[in-house]
Protein backbone atom coordinates (compact mmCIF):
# COMPACT_ATOMS: atom_id res chain seq x y z
CA UNK A 1 0.00 0.00 0.00
CA UNK A 2 3.02 2.15 0.84
CA UNK A 3 6.04 3.04 -1.32
CA UNK A 4 9.35 2.42 -0.33
CA UNK A 5 9.96 5.85 0.00
CA UNK A 6 7.24 6.06 2.79
CA UNK A 7 8.27 2.91 4.30
CA UNK A 8 12.12 4.00 4.35
CA UNK A 9 10.84 7.53 6.13
CA UNK A 10 8.86 5.75 8.20
CA UNK A 11 11.13 3.02 9.45
CA UNK A 12 13.70 5.58 10.02
CA UNK A 13 12.35 9.02 10.58
CA UNK A 14 14.46 12.27 11.20
CA UNK A 15 14.20 14.68 13.80
CA UNK A 16 12.02 12.88 16.08
CA UNK A 17 11.57 14.37 18.85
CA UNK A 18 10.52 18.21 20.90
CA UNK A 19 13.23 21.26 21.02
CA UNK A 20 13.56 22.59 24.51
CA UNK A 21 12.80 26.20 24.59
CA UNK A 22 11.00 25.79 21.58
CA UNK A 23 10.47 29.54 19.47
CA UNK A 24 7.51 28.11 17.89
CA UNK A 25 4.92 24.82 18.32
CA UNK A 26 2.11 23.61 15.97
CA UNK A 27 -0.18 20.54 17.15
CA UNK A 28 -2.77 19.78 14.78
CA UNK A 29 -4.53 16.59 14.74
CA UNK A 30 -6.70 14.96 17.53
CA UNK A 31 -6.05 11.24 19.21
CA UNK A 32 -9.71 10.30 18.01
CA UNK A 33 -9.47 10.64 14.56
CA UNK A 34 -6.17 8.74 15.13
CA UNK A 35 -3.73 11.69 13.96
CA UNK A 36 -1.85 13.92 16.21
CA UNK A 37 1.54 15.55 15.00
CA UNK A 38 3.08 18.44 16.69
CA UNK A 39 6.21 20.39 15.11
CA UNK A 40 8.21 22.24 17.20
CA UNK A 41 11.03 25.06 15.62
CA UNK A 42 14.15 27.06 16.99
CA UNK A 43 13.87 30.19 14.71
CA UNK A 44 16.90 32.79 14.51
CA UNK A 45 16.20 35.84 12.19
CA UNK A 46 13.39 34.75 10.68
CA UNK A 47 15.07 31.37 9.72
CA UNK A 48 14.18 28.06 10.73
CA UNK A 49 17.66 26.55 12.35
CA UNK A 50 16.14 23.27 13.60
CA UNK A 51 12.42 21.46 13.53
CA UNK A 52 11.51 18.36 15.39
CA UNK A 53 8.67 16.30 15.43
CA UNK A 54 6.22 13.70 17.51
CA UNK A 55 3.24 12.27 15.53
CA UNK A 56 0.90 9.89 16.95
CA UNK A 57 -0.61 8.18 13.92
CA UNK A 58 0.02 6.00 11.01
CA UNK A 59 2.95 5.42 8.85
CA UNK A 60 2.13 7.94 6.63
CA UNK A 61 1.41 10.90 9.21
CA UNK A 62 4.89 9.62 10.46
CA UNK A 63 5.89 9.80 7.15
CA UNK A 64 4.73 13.08 6.50
CA UNK A 65 5.83 14.83 9.86
CA UNK A 66 9.55 13.37 9.60
CA UNK A 67 9.54 14.95 5.47
CA UNK A 68 8.01 18.31 6.23
CA UNK A 69 10.49 18.67 9.55
CA UNK A 70 13.21 18.07 7.42
CA UNK A 71 11.61 20.64 4.68
CA UNK A 72 11.84 23.52 6.59
CA UNK A 73 15.00 23.74 8.48
CA UNK A 74 17.22 26.53 6.31
CA UNK A 75 13.85 27.88 5.50
CA UNK A 76 12.80 31.67 6.02
CA UNK A 77 9.34 31.71 7.93
CA UNK A 78 7.92 33.05 4.51
CA UNK A 79 8.95 30.03 2.55
CA UNK A 80 7.62 27.55 5.57
CA UNK A 81 4.24 29.00 5.15
CA UNK A 82 4.62 28.49 1.38
CA UNK A 83 5.15 24.64 1.82
CA UNK A 84 1.83 23.03 0.43
CA UNK A 85 0.92 19.48 1.42
CA UNK A 86 1.28 17.95 -1.77
CA UNK A 87 5.08 19.16 -1.57
CA UNK A 88 5.03 16.35 0.86
CA UNK A 89 3.14 14.19 -1.14
CA UNK A 90 6.11 14.64 -3.48
CA UNK A 91 8.56 14.28 -1.56
CA UNK A 92 7.30 10.81 -0.34
CA UNK A 93 6.59 10.13 -3.99
CA UNK A 94 3.38 9.68 -3.58
CA UNK A 95 0.63 8.50 -0.68
CA UNK A 96 -2.20 6.58 -0.70
CA UNK A 97 -5.63 8.68 -1.63
CA UNK A 98 -7.19 7.89 2.15
CA UNK A 99 -3.39 8.77 3.44
CA UNK A 100 -3.23 12.52 1.49
CA UNK A 101 -5.00 14.07 4.68
CA UNK A 102 -1.65 12.97 6.65
CA UNK A 103 0.34 15.62 4.03
CA UNK A 104 -2.32 18.31 4.82
CA UNK A 105 -1.71 17.94 8.86
CA UNK A 106 1.86 18.34 7.70
CA UNK A 107 1.37 21.71 6.38
CA UNK A 108 -1.13 22.52 9.41
CA UNK A 109 1.60 21.92 11.86
CA UNK A 110 3.84 23.87 10.36
CA UNK A 111 1.54 26.98 9.51
CA UNK A 112 1.03 26.35 13.45
CA UNK A 113 4.07 26.52 14.61
CA UNK A 114 4.86 29.77 12.42
CA UNK A 115 2.01 30.87 13.70
CA UNK A 116 2.89 30.47 17.35
CA UNK A 117 6.53 32.20 17.14
CA UNK A 118 5.05 35.23 15.32
CA UNK A 119 2.29 35.80 18.01
CA UNK A 120 4.45 35.54 20.47
CA UNK A 121 6.89 37.83 19.00
CA UNK A 122 3.88 40.74 18.58
CA UNK A 123 3.28 40.22 22.34
CA UNK B 1 14.33 -12.62 6.50
CA UNK B 2 13.05 -15.13 9.13
CA UNK B 3 9.13 -14.53 9.00
CA UNK B 4 6.96 -15.25 11.57
CA UNK B 5 3.03 -15.32 11.09
CA UNK B 6 0.79 -14.47 13.82
CA UNK B 7 -2.62 -14.02 11.81
CA UNK B 8 -4.20 -17.40 11.96
CA UNK B 9 -7.50 -15.74 12.40
CA UNK B 10 -6.94 -13.95 9.05
CA UNK B 11 -6.22 -17.05 6.77
CA UNK B 12 -3.83 -20.74 7.96
CA UNK B 13 -1.73 -22.17 5.39
CA UNK B 14 -3.82 -24.99 3.74
CA UNK B 15 -1.76 -28.24 5.67
CA UNK B 16 0.06 -30.95 3.45
CA UNK B 17 -1.92 -33.16 4.45
CA UNK B 18 -5.12 -31.43 2.67
CA UNK B 19 -3.05 -30.44 -0.06
CA UNK B 20 -2.13 -33.93 -0.85
CA UNK B 21 -5.74 -35.39 -0.34
CA UNK B 22 -6.72 -32.17 -3.37
CA UNK B 23 -3.89 -32.58 -5.56
CA UNK B 24 -5.88 -35.35 -7.86
CA UNK B 25 -8.68 -33.67 -8.18
CA UNK B 26 -7.06 -30.93 -10.53
CA UNK B 27 -5.47 -33.81 -13.20
CA UNK B 28 -7.17 -37.51 -12.47
CA UNK B 29 -10.31 -36.97 -11.11
CA UNK B 30 -11.41 -33.80 -13.07
CA UNK B 31 -14.91 -35.06 -13.95
CA UNK B 32 -17.99 -32.37 -13.72
CA UNK B 33 -19.78 -33.89 -10.66
CA UNK B 34 -23.00 -33.30 -11.87
CA UNK B 35 -21.93 -35.59 -15.15
CA UNK B 36 -23.89 -38.79 -15.48
CA UNK B 37 -20.86 -40.30 -16.95
CA UNK B 38 -18.18 -41.86 -14.96
CA UNK B 39 -16.05 -39.15 -14.66
CA UNK B 40 -18.52 -37.24 -13.30
CA UNK B 41 -19.34 -40.12 -10.94
CA UNK B 42 -16.00 -40.80 -10.08
CA UNK B 43 -15.60 -36.86 -8.65
CA UNK B 44 -19.12 -36.95 -7.10
CA UNK B 45 -18.26 -40.05 -5.36
CA UNK B 46 -15.79 -37.88 -3.33
CA UNK B 47 -17.83 -34.56 -2.78
CA UNK B 48 -20.55 -37.08 -1.37
CA UNK B 49 -16.98 -38.39 1.37
CA UNK B 50 -16.61 -34.24 1.84
CA UNK B 51 -20.52 -33.76 2.42
CA UNK B 52 -19.92 -37.15 5.01
CA UNK B 53 -17.11 -35.44 6.54
CA UNK B 54 -18.22 -32.17 7.24
CA UNK B 55 -21.47 -33.06 8.84
CA UNK B 56 -20.02 -35.35 10.70
CA UNK B 57 -18.21 -32.81 12.48
CA UNK B 58 -21.04 -30.50 13.14
CA UNK B 59 -23.59 -33.28 14.01
CA UNK B 60 -26.11 -32.75 10.97
CA UNK B 61 -27.35 -34.82 8.49
CA UNK B 62 -25.01 -35.34 4.96
CA UNK B 63 -28.18 -34.23 3.38
CA UNK B 64 -28.34 -30.73 5.37
CA UNK B 65 -24.29 -29.54 4.18
CA UNK B 66 -24.08 -27.83 1.11
CA UNK B 67 -21.08 -26.27 -0.32
CA UNK B 68 -20.75 -22.61 -1.09
CA UNK B 69 -17.26 -19.94 -2.46
CA UNK B 70 -16.95 -19.31 1.39
CA UNK B 71 -18.26 -17.49 4.25
CA UNK B 72 -18.93 -14.86 3.26
CA UNK B 73 -21.49 -16.36 0.61
CA UNK B 74 -22.65 -18.37 2.97
CA UNK B 75 -23.88 -15.74 5.61
CA UNK B 76 -25.23 -14.23 1.91
CA UNK B 77 -27.39 -16.93 1.73
CA UNK B 78 -28.53 -17.17 5.49
CA UNK B 79 -29.64 -13.82 5.32
CA UNK B 80 -31.26 -13.38 1.86
CA UNK B 81 -32.56 -17.17 2.07
CA UNK B 82 -34.50 -16.96 5.45
CA UNK B 83 -36.01 -13.15 4.21
CA UNK B 84 -37.13 -14.95 1.24
CA UNK B 85 -38.81 -17.60 2.51
CA UNK B 86 -40.72 -16.53 5.68
CA UNK B 87 -41.74 -13.41 4.56
CA UNK B 88 -44.70 -14.04 5.14
CA UNK B 89 -44.34 -13.45 8.71
CA UNK B 90 -42.13 -10.77 8.39
CA UNK B 91 -38.94 -9.10 7.88
CA UNK B 92 -37.27 -8.51 11.48
CA UNK B 93 -33.97 -10.00 12.04
CA UNK B 94 -31.78 -10.15 15.41
CA UNK B 95 -28.17 -9.58 15.55
CA UNK B 96 -25.50 -8.44 17.35
CA UNK B 97 -22.81 -5.48 16.85
CA UNK B 98 -19.78 -7.38 16.45
CA UNK B 99 -20.76 -9.32 13.83
CA UNK B 100 -18.46 -9.96 10.97
CA UNK B 101 -18.89 -7.46 7.79
CA UNK B 102 -20.56 -9.91 5.88
CA UNK B 103 -23.53 -9.78 7.53
CA UNK B 104 -23.29 -6.30 8.83
CA UNK B 105 -22.61 -4.61 5.60
CA UNK B 106 -25.01 -6.90 4.39
CA UNK B 107 -27.95 -6.38 6.66
CA UNK B 108 -27.53 -2.27 6.74
CA UNK B 109 -27.54 -2.54 2.42
CA UNK B 110 -31.00 -4.90 3.40
CA UNK B 111 -32.23 -2.67 5.81
CA UNK B 112 -31.43 0.59 3.92
CA UNK B 113 -33.22 -1.09 0.79
CA UNK B 114 -36.34 -1.36 3.22
CA UNK B 115 -36.05 -5.31 3.06
CA UNK B 116 -34.85 -6.16 6.67
CA UNK B 117 -35.76 -4.86 9.97
CA UNK B 118 -32.41 -5.07 11.93
CA UNK B 119 -32.04 -5.06 15.50
CA UNK B 120 -28.42 -4.95 16.43
CA UNK B 121 -27.59 -6.34 20.05
CA UNK B 122 -24.96 -4.50 21.79
CA UNK B 123 -21.91 -6.33 23.91
CA UNK B 124 -20.52 -5.94 27.23
CA UNK B 125 -16.81 -5.10 28.07
CA UNK B 126 -15.73 -8.79 27.07
CA UNK B 127 -17.77 -8.96 23.96
CA UNK B 128 -20.52 -10.98 25.12
CA UNK B 129 -24.59 -10.22 24.25
CA UNK B 130 -26.78 -9.88 26.96
CA UNK B 131 -29.53 -13.21 27.03
CA UNK B 132 -31.75 -10.70 28.38
CA UNK B 133 -31.30 -8.23 25.77
CA UNK B 134 -31.86 -11.01 23.28
CA UNK B 135 -35.43 -12.24 24.69
CA UNK B 136 -36.51 -8.80 24.88
CA UNK B 137 -35.79 -7.73 20.94
CA UNK B 138 -38.25 -10.67 20.11
CA UNK B 139 -41.11 -9.55 18.11
CA UNK B 140 -44.32 -11.43 16.57
CA UNK B 141 -42.55 -10.92 13.04
CA UNK B 142 -38.70 -11.89 14.13
CA UNK B 143 -37.60 -14.04 11.23
CA UNK B 144 -34.27 -14.83 11.98
CA UNK B 145 -31.28 -14.91 14.76
CA UNK B 146 -27.93 -14.37 13.84
CA UNK B 147 -25.44 -14.50 16.20
CA UNK B 148 -21.44 -15.40 15.64
CA UNK B 149 -20.38 -18.49 17.35
CA UNK B 150 -16.80 -16.45 17.95
CA UNK B 151 -15.92 -13.11 17.11
CA UNK B 152 -13.43 -12.26 14.56
CA UNK B 153 -11.22 -9.70 16.28
CA UNK B 154 -11.26 -10.30 19.96
CA UNK B 155 -12.34 -13.85 19.79
CA UNK B 156 -15.15 -14.11 22.77
CA UNK B 157 -17.42 -17.21 22.29
CA UNK B 158 -20.86 -16.44 22.66
CA UNK B 159 -23.58 -18.77 24.72
CA UNK B 160 -24.63 -20.65 21.40
CA UNK B 161 -26.34 -23.23 23.27
CA UNK B 162 -28.59 -20.94 25.20
CA UNK B 163 -29.09 -18.82 22.23
CA UNK B 164 -30.88 -21.40 20.32
CA UNK B 165 -32.78 -22.66 22.70
CA UNK B 166 -34.58 -18.93 23.11
CA UNK B 167 -34.60 -19.42 19.34
CA UNK B 168 -36.31 -22.13 19.32
CA UNK B 169 -38.84 -21.81 22.30
CA UNK B 170 -39.89 -18.83 20.31
CA UNK B 171 -39.72 -20.60 16.94
CA UNK B 172 -37.21 -18.01 15.38
CA UNK B 173 -34.40 -19.37 12.49
CA UNK B 174 -30.96 -19.20 14.75
CA UNK B 175 -28.06 -18.39 12.32
CA UNK B 176 -24.50 -18.70 13.61
CA UNK B 177 -21.74 -17.64 11.72
CA UNK B 178 -19.32 -20.19 12.91
CA UNK B 179 -16.44 -18.85 10.21
CA UNK B 180 -14.12 -17.91 12.97
CA UNK B 181 -15.36 -21.18 15.34
CA UNK B 182 -14.86 -23.78 13.52
CA UNK B 183 -11.80 -25.98 14.60
CA UNK B 184 -11.59 -24.34 17.45
CA UNK B 185 -15.05 -24.58 19.28
CA UNK B 186 -16.99 -27.94 19.54
CA UNK B 187 -20.04 -27.47 17.81
CA UNK B 188 -23.16 -29.87 17.22
CA UNK B 189 -26.09 -28.35 15.59
CA UNK B 190 -28.53 -30.59 16.72
CA UNK B 191 -27.29 -30.01 20.51
CA UNK B 192 -27.45 -26.44 20.44
CA UNK B 193 -30.75 -25.92 18.25
CA UNK B 194 -28.71 -24.12 15.40
CA UNK B 195 -30.49 -24.33 12.02
CA UNK B 196 -28.30 -22.30 9.08
CA UNK B 197 -24.41 -22.13 10.26
CA UNK B 198 -21.69 -20.56 8.21
CA UNK B 199 -17.54 -22.47 7.49
CA UNK B 200 -15.19 -21.46 5.61
CA UNK B 201 -12.01 -24.16 5.17
CA UNK B 202 -9.50 -21.44 4.74
CA UNK B 203 -9.90 -20.72 8.32
CA UNK B 204 -8.85 -24.32 9.70
CA UNK B 205 -6.14 -25.07 7.13
CA UNK B 206 -8.00 -26.15 4.09
CA UNK B 207 -7.95 -24.22 0.84
CA UNK B 208 -9.26 -20.96 0.03
CA UNK B 209 -12.58 -20.23 -1.71
CA UNK B 210 -14.67 -22.81 -0.34
CA UNK B 211 -17.31 -23.08 2.80
CA UNK B 212 -20.30 -24.64 3.36
CA UNK B 213 -24.00 -23.81 4.87
CA UNK B 214 -25.50 -25.80 6.99
CA UNK B 215 -28.98 -25.50 6.20
CA UNK B 216 -31.60 -28.03 8.78
CA UNK B 217 -33.69 -29.91 7.06
CA UNK B 218 -37.16 -27.70 6.97
CA UNK B 219 -35.54 -24.55 6.91
CA UNK B 220 -37.73 -22.63 3.72
CA UNK B 221 -34.52 -20.26 2.06
CA UNK B 222 -34.64 -19.79 -1.52
CA UNK B 223 -31.76 -19.93 -3.27
CA UNK B 224 -28.81 -17.32 -4.06
CA UNK B 225 -26.94 -18.53 -6.76
CA UNK B 226 -28.86 -19.10 -9.25
CA UNK B 227 -28.53 -21.13 -12.54
CA UNK B 228 -27.85 -25.16 -12.89
CA UNK B 229 -29.24 -27.40 -10.49
CA UNK B 230 -26.33 -28.10 -8.60
CA UNK B 231 -26.66 -28.72 -4.32
CA UNK B 232 -30.78 -30.68 -4.99
CA UNK B 233 -31.44 -27.17 -7.19
CA UNK B 234 -30.20 -24.66 -3.68
CA UNK B 235 -26.93 -23.69 -5.06
CA UNK B 236 -25.95 -23.23 -8.77
CA UNK B 237 -22.25 -23.45 -10.04
CA UNK B 238 -20.14 -26.23 -11.05
CA UNK B 239 -18.79 -27.60 -7.81
CA UNK B 240 -15.00 -27.39 -7.01
CA UNK B 241 -14.03 -30.43 -6.58
CA UNK B 242 -10.36 -29.94 -5.36
CA UNK B 243 -11.71 -27.57 -2.68
CA UNK B 244 -14.99 -29.12 -1.64
CA UNK B 245 -12.23 -31.91 -1.32
CA UNK B 246 -9.62 -30.12 0.72
CA UNK B 247 -12.99 -28.94 3.09
CA UNK B 248 -14.00 -32.13 3.86
CA UNK B 249 -10.24 -33.87 4.93
CA UNK B 250 -9.56 -30.08 6.47
CA UNK B 251 -12.43 -30.21 8.69
CA UNK B 252 -11.88 -34.00 9.49
CA UNK B 253 -8.57 -33.07 10.71
CA UNK B 254 -9.91 -29.96 12.70
CA UNK B 255 -11.80 -32.18 14.32
CA UNK B 256 -9.94 -34.45 15.28
CA UNK B 257 -7.04 -32.74 16.59
CA UNK B 258 -9.47 -30.38 18.39
CA UNK B 259 -8.27 -30.81 21.86
CA UNK B 260 -4.61 -31.16 20.78
CA UNK B 261 -5.00 -28.48 18.70
CA UNK B 262 -6.00 -25.86 21.01
CA UNK B 263 -3.96 -26.97 24.55
CA UNK B 264 -0.98 -25.89 22.46
CA UNK B 265 -2.14 -22.98 20.76
CA UNK B 266 -3.68 -21.25 24.18
CA UNK B 267 -0.60 -22.38 25.85
CA UNK B 268 1.46 -20.18 23.31
CA UNK B 269 -1.08 -17.78 23.93
CA UNK B 270 -1.27 -17.48 27.60
CA UNK B 271 2.34 -16.91 27.32
CA UNK B 272 2.36 -14.41 24.68
CA UNK B 273 -0.01 -12.59 27.15
CA UNK B 274 1.94 -13.22 29.84
CA UNK B 275 4.84 -11.78 28.44
CA UNK B 276 3.49 -8.80 26.88
CA UNK B 277 1.66 -7.60 30.06
CA UNK B 278 4.65 -8.11 32.17
CA UNK B 279 7.59 -6.25 29.84
CA UNK B 280 4.88 -3.66 28.23
CA UNK B 281 3.46 -1.11 30.44
CA UNK B 282 -0.20 0.40 29.58
CA UNK B 283 -1.62 -2.15 27.60
CA UNK B 284 -4.79 -3.00 27.22
CA UNK B 285 -6.07 -6.53 27.01
CA UNK B 286 -9.10 -6.49 24.76
CA UNK B 287 -11.91 -9.13 24.70
CA UNK B 288 -12.35 -12.01 27.40
CA UNK B 289 -9.65 -14.22 29.72
CA UNK B 290 -12.37 -16.44 30.48
CA UNK B 291 -12.18 -19.85 28.58
CA UNK B 292 -15.11 -18.11 26.46
CA UNK B 293 -11.97 -17.07 24.08
CA UNK B 294 -10.57 -18.40 20.78
CA UNK B 295 -7.33 -20.08 22.03
CA UNK B 296 -5.67 -18.55 19.04
CA UNK B 297 -6.57 -15.15 20.08
CA UNK B 298 -4.71 -11.98 21.94
CA UNK B 299 -5.82 -8.48 21.34
CA UNK B 300 -4.19 -5.90 22.64
CA UNK B 301 -4.81 -1.96 22.78
CA UNK B 302 -1.31 -0.38 23.04
CA UNK B 303 -1.69 2.85 24.64
CA UNK B 304 0.12 6.35 23.42
CA UNK B 305 0.61 4.31 19.67
CA UNK B 306 -1.57 3.75 16.54
CA UNK B 307 -1.89 0.13 15.42
CA UNK B 308 -0.94 0.71 11.75
CA UNK B 309 2.35 2.07 12.94
CA UNK B 310 2.85 -0.74 15.09
CA UNK B 311 1.83 -3.55 12.60
CA UNK B 312 3.75 -2.45 9.76
CA UNK B 313 7.12 -1.72 11.95
CA UNK B 314 6.48 -5.46 13.32
CA UNK B 315 6.15 -6.57 9.42
CA UNK B 316 9.70 -4.80 8.93
CA UNK B 317 10.80 -6.77 11.88
CA UNK B 318 9.10 -9.90 10.24
CA UNK B 319 6.09 -10.41 12.01
CA UNK B 320 2.67 -10.32 10.37
CA UNK B 321 -0.24 -9.72 12.42
CA UNK B 322 -3.19 -8.09 11.98
CA UNK B 323 -4.63 -4.47 12.94
CA UNK B 324 -7.94 -3.74 14.78
CA UNK B 325 -7.51 0.40 13.63
CA UNK B 326 -9.05 0.14 9.97
CA UNK B 327 -6.98 2.63 8.74
CA UNK B 328 -4.24 0.25 7.82
CA UNK B 329 -7.49 -1.26 5.31
CA UNK B 330 -8.47 2.07 3.62
CA UNK B 331 -11.00 3.33 6.25
CA UNK B 332 -9.74 5.79 8.80
CA UNK B 333 -12.50 4.10 11.11
CA UNK B 334 -10.79 2.52 14.06
CA UNK B 335 -12.41 -1.21 15.19
CA UNK B 336 -16.20 -1.05 15.61
CA UNK B 337 -15.85 -4.40 17.63
CA UNK B 338 -13.47 -2.51 20.11
CA UNK B 339 -15.72 0.12 20.55
CA UNK B 340 -18.94 -1.82 20.90
CA UNK B 341 -17.22 -3.24 24.01
CA UNK B 342 -16.73 0.35 25.10
CA UNK B 343 -12.84 0.94 24.37
CA UNK B 344 -12.07 4.81 24.80
CA UNK B 345 -11.74 5.67 20.57
CA UNK B 346 -7.69 6.14 21.34
CA UNK B 347 -7.35 2.75 22.56
CA UNK B 348 -9.05 1.21 19.32
CA UNK B 349 -7.20 3.10 17.39
CA UNK B 350 -4.10 1.67 19.51
CA UNK B 351 -5.20 -1.98 19.40
CA UNK B 352 -3.30 -5.05 17.31
CA UNK B 353 -4.59 -9.00 16.92
CA UNK B 354 -2.18 -11.79 17.37
CA UNK B 355 -3.49 -14.64 16.22
CA UNK B 356 -1.34 -18.06 16.74
CA UNK B 357 -1.98 -21.30 15.05
CA UNK B 358 -0.66 -25.03 15.36
CA UNK B 359 3.02 -24.47 13.41
CA UNK B 360 3.79 -21.41 15.91
CA UNK B 361 6.59 -22.10 18.57
CA UNK B 362 7.89 -20.27 22.12
CA UNK B 363 10.89 -19.41 19.73
CA UNK B 364 8.60 -17.36 17.29
CA UNK B 365 6.93 -15.58 20.79
CA UNK B 366 9.91 -14.53 21.87
CA UNK B 367 11.51 -13.10 19.44
CA UNK B 368 8.29 -11.09 18.59
CA UNK B 369 8.03 -9.72 22.47
CA UNK B 370 11.49 -8.81 21.89
CA UNK B 371 11.02 -6.88 19.02
CA UNK B 372 7.18 -5.62 20.29
CA UNK B 373 9.29 -4.47 23.43
CA UNK B 374 11.52 -1.85 21.07
CA UNK B 375 9.27 -0.70 19.00
CA UNK B 376 6.63 0.25 21.70
CA UNK B 377 8.94 2.30 22.92
CA UNK B 378 10.39 3.49 19.58
CA UNK B 379 6.84 4.66 18.66
CA UNK B 380 6.04 6.16 22.18
CA UNK B 381 9.28 8.27 21.92
CA UNK B 382 7.81 9.61 18.53
CA UNK B 383 4.20 10.11 19.95
CA UNK B 384 3.39 13.26 21.88
CA UNK B 385 -0.01 11.48 23.62
CA UNK B 386 2.79 9.15 25.54
CA UNK B 387 4.81 12.31 26.69
CA UNK B 388 2.04 13.92 28.04
CA UNK B 389 1.83 10.86 30.19
CA UNK B 390 4.87 11.24 31.50
CA UNK B 391 4.49 15.29 32.30
CA UNK B 392 7.68 16.19 29.98
CA UNK B 393 5.79 18.35 27.70
CA UNK B 394 4.77 21.65 29.15
CA UNK B 395 3.17 22.48 25.74
CA UNK B 396 0.66 20.51 25.89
Amino acid sequence: MYNERVMQEFAEPKNVGFIENADGVGKVGNASCGDIMEISLKIDNDVITDAKFRTFGCAAAIASSSVATQMVIGKTLDEALNIKNKDVVETLQGLPPQKIHCSVLAEEAIKKAVEDYRGKKNV
Amino acid sequence: MNRIYFDHQATTPTSKEVLNEMLPFFTDIYGNGSSQHYHGREAGKYIDIARRQVADAIGCKAGEVYFTSGGTESDNWAIRGVLDGYKDKGKHIITTCIEHPAMIKTLESLQKKGLADVTFLPVDNEGFISIEDLKSAIRPDTVLISVMTANNEIGTIQDIKTIGKIAKENNIIFHTDSVQAIGNVKIDVKEMNIDLLSMSAHKFYGPKGVGALYRRNGIKMGSFMTGGEQERNMRAGTLNTPGIVGLGKAIEIATRDIDKNNKYVSELRNYFIKEVESKIDNVYYNGTKSDKCLPSNANFSFEFIEGESLLLRLDLAGISVSSGSACSSGSLEPSYVLLATGRAIELAHGSLRFSFGKNNTKEEIDYCIENLVKIVQDLRELSPLFLKKKGENKYV
